[in-house]
């Protein structure tokens, strides 16, 4: 078991509203609201890179830690928006932070990519030593790049997110954890290599609404805790219907899901390092309390871990 | 109650509306039911026919009309 020992956080600052977006997928601004919960965005500028984002959001999160970069041993970047096939934005980053020839690792899962690599870097940080988790997208360029439903392009912004994980001390101890994948419905999100992002929405959403309560509700389980007794769920911000859904499902109140998605959108595999970023700052840890992490997407991969604050 | 009527009740609860739709009319198209009002159809399913539907099953199609859901109800039962 390991610890988490921070967040940090990068976002672009451009502002895309509703009002902005409703003309171009040729939907209202409160339509897009009604369906997702969402009012503005933010996204990239042409010059900006996935790697750029990575970056800021890593730097972000070892100031934040008081960590210093000669203390990394080992880099994730979740990243399902990278500008290349190969090489992903790892070993880029990795270089960009000086990290040397520190190992450096893609994950190139979307959604719940930066769930995944920090549940592998908390198995990982106590052999390696201590691992930086970053979550990086600019979805605003998938959705550009191809035809997409009003229904998937209004959903998505760009930004990174990122967490120190450390093998011996921290803010939270992680307690428990659960990964899943199952690629029955691998074709109902998918981004191809020279096709847009589709997704059936309704696959997606029934899916999600019945696995991610019922993995949350195994991790808590499995460490003897009630889903009322955990203080805030963070999880991957991909709808605040969904995010409502799962609080009722755990038969919690929907305000215990920390939410930032009307200001953000969906930001795909960083969503959930972001949000935890945010919620740090607000609220942070404490001694004995339980915070939830989840996610869900593309694969599909899903998840839970449960830390405890020390 | 018989299994159309039930079906039928399930659909009126989740879409919170007054509806009656054909029984091969799709529910979301018609635009009946909205997505996230699928997951508490399946939920009253299952509740109401006392069945689990397990996740390989949870193909939208299936529950897309009257007609499918009986279908889908009468591989089950």
């Amino acid at each position: 078991m390991s610890y988490l020992a921070g967040f940090g956080a990068a976002l672009p600052e451009r502002v895309v509203t509703n009002e902005e977006l409703a003309g171009q997928i040729g939907k209202t601004a409160e339509w897009i609201r009604n369906m997702s919960g969402i009012e503005e965005r933010r996204w990239a500028g042409p010059e900006t890179s996935v790697a750029d984002l990575a970056v800021a959001a890593g730097q972000d999160c070892l100031r934040r830690a008081a960590a210093p970069t000669s203390e990394i041993r080992l880099l994730l970047v979740a990243s399902g928006s990278g500008e290349r096939r190969f090489p992903g934005p790892a070993s880029e980053v990795a270089a960009r932070m000086g990290l040397g020839e520190t190992p450096a690792l893609d994950v190139p899962i979307a959604s719940a990519g930066s769930l995944f690599a920090m549940v592998l870097a908390n198995d990982l940080a106590p052999k390696w030593g201590p691992a930086l988790v970053i979550g990086a997208e600019i979805m605003s360029r998938v959705v550009a790049s191809g035809p997409v439903e009003p229904g998937v392009a209004m959903l998505f912004g760009d930004g990174a997110g990122a967490c120190l994980v450390h093998p011996e001390h921290g803010k939270a101890k992680l307690i428990g954890s659960k990964l899943a994948s199952d690629g029955t419905f691998c074709g109902d999100l998918k981004l191809e290599a020279d096709a847009g992002l589709t997704m059936n929405g309704r696959t997606v959403i029934l899916q999600a609404a019945r696995k991610i309560p019922r993995v949350i509700r195994q991790v808590l389980a499995t460490a003897g805790v009630r889903a009322g007794d955990v203080e805030v769920y963070l999880m991957h911000q991909a709808n605040q219907n969904l995010m409502d859904r799962v609080a009722d499902a755990l038969n919690v109140d929907r305000g215990r899901f920390f939410s930032n998605i009307v200001r953000y959108g969906n930001t795909s595999a960083a969503s959930m390092l972001i949000a935890a970023a945010q919620w740090e700052l607000a609220e942070g840890f404490r001694p004995g309390g339980m915070v939830c992490l989840a996610g869900f997407g593309a694969g599909f991969h899903w998840g839970a871990a449960l830390a405890e604050g020390v | 109650m018989d299994k159309r009527a039930k079906i039928l009740e399930i659909i009126e609860s989740v879409s919170k509306k007054k509806i009656r739709p054909g029984p091969d009319e799709s529910l979301f198209d018609s635009g009946m039911l909205d997505s996230f009002a699928l997951p508490d159809m399946v939920t009253g399913l299952e509740e109401a026919f006392g069945i689990r539907i397990p996740d390989a099953d949870l193909n939208p199609r299936k529950f897309d009309s009257v007609q499918r859901i009986e279908q889908y109800l009468e591989s089950r039962l």
